[in-house]
């Protein structure tokens, strides 16, 4: 477990680092990076800003770290999400797992991004071209929908 | 009579913003659950559209309605998330 790694960050993420950082003892490492996109639901996005609970944050991380162990067997895990406000194309979410074989590697990178879109307690403003902004996820004043149907990063 | 209790809930996302607060002081009688909670903020009339029974964490874990809340918990309402 002490190869694992997983939390918020405020400073920009470079993925690259992160792939790299899992050692050389691992034949496959699966990376998967969600960055800004420039256009969400046909509106033109111009920047996120991403707003977490941090106390909260840590035991979610903590939490899909033991799942994804205890379902798959990989070497490391290394996943990052950011906070603040981020550009279009900035890095939102990374996620590293390296692993023996393909299967797994690819697998538990899954695994990971998905639990920390359902999972993990942090929200997501989009600023739009026009001047307005909307936060994302759910219902309420931001829309009828669900997290993670055609939303702004990954 | 039971002395009520004052729980300080942490705002987050869109409840923050539309509360123009990042935390409130809601007042509930002590012994009180989740669902009195819920039941104080929704009485406060707030002008956020909280859902009927939104996801309240307790000291980082989301808690059932009928958890019982002490004055050291750290409460906090939970949107939507979004993250990704």
């Amino acid at each position: 477990m002490s190869s694992d790694l997983a939390g918020l960050r405020s400073e920009p993420i470079d993925a690259a680092s992160l792939a790299a950082s899992v050692g050389p003892d691992c034949g496959a490492v699966v990376t998967f990076e969600g960055r800004v996109r420039n256009v969400n639901e046909g509106r033109r996005v111009i920047r996120l800003h991403y707003d977490a609970y941090e106390g909260m944050a840590d035991r979610v991380f903590a939490d899909i770290l033991r799942r994804a162990r205890e379902e798959f067997p990989v070497t490391a895990i290394r996943v990052l999400h950011r906070t603040g406000t981020l550009a279009v194309g900035e890095t939102a979410v990374a996620v590293a797992v390296a692993a023996g074989h393909r299967e797994e590697a690819f697998a538990a990178a899954r695994f990971v991004i998905e639990a920390v879109k359902a999972d993990l307690p942090v929200w997501k403003r989009e600023e739009y071209e026009d001047g307005s902004s909307r936060w994302l996820g759910g219902t309420g004043t931001t829309g009828e929908r669900s997290a993670g149907e055609g939303d702004g990063a990954a | 009579v039971a002395s009520p209790l004052t729980v300080t809930v942490r705002l987050f996302g869109r409840y923050r913003d539309l509360s123009a607060t990042s935390t409130l002081d809601v007042d509930v009688p002590s012994r009180a659950t989740v669902a009195d909670l819920v039941a104080a903020l929704h009485a406060l009339e707030l002008d956020v559209p909280f859902p009927d029974r939104p996801v309240v964490a307790v000291n980082h874990q989301p808690a059932p309605d009928g958890q019982v809340l002490a004055a050291d918990d750290e409460i906090a309402l939970i949107p939507p998330v979004a993250g990704g």
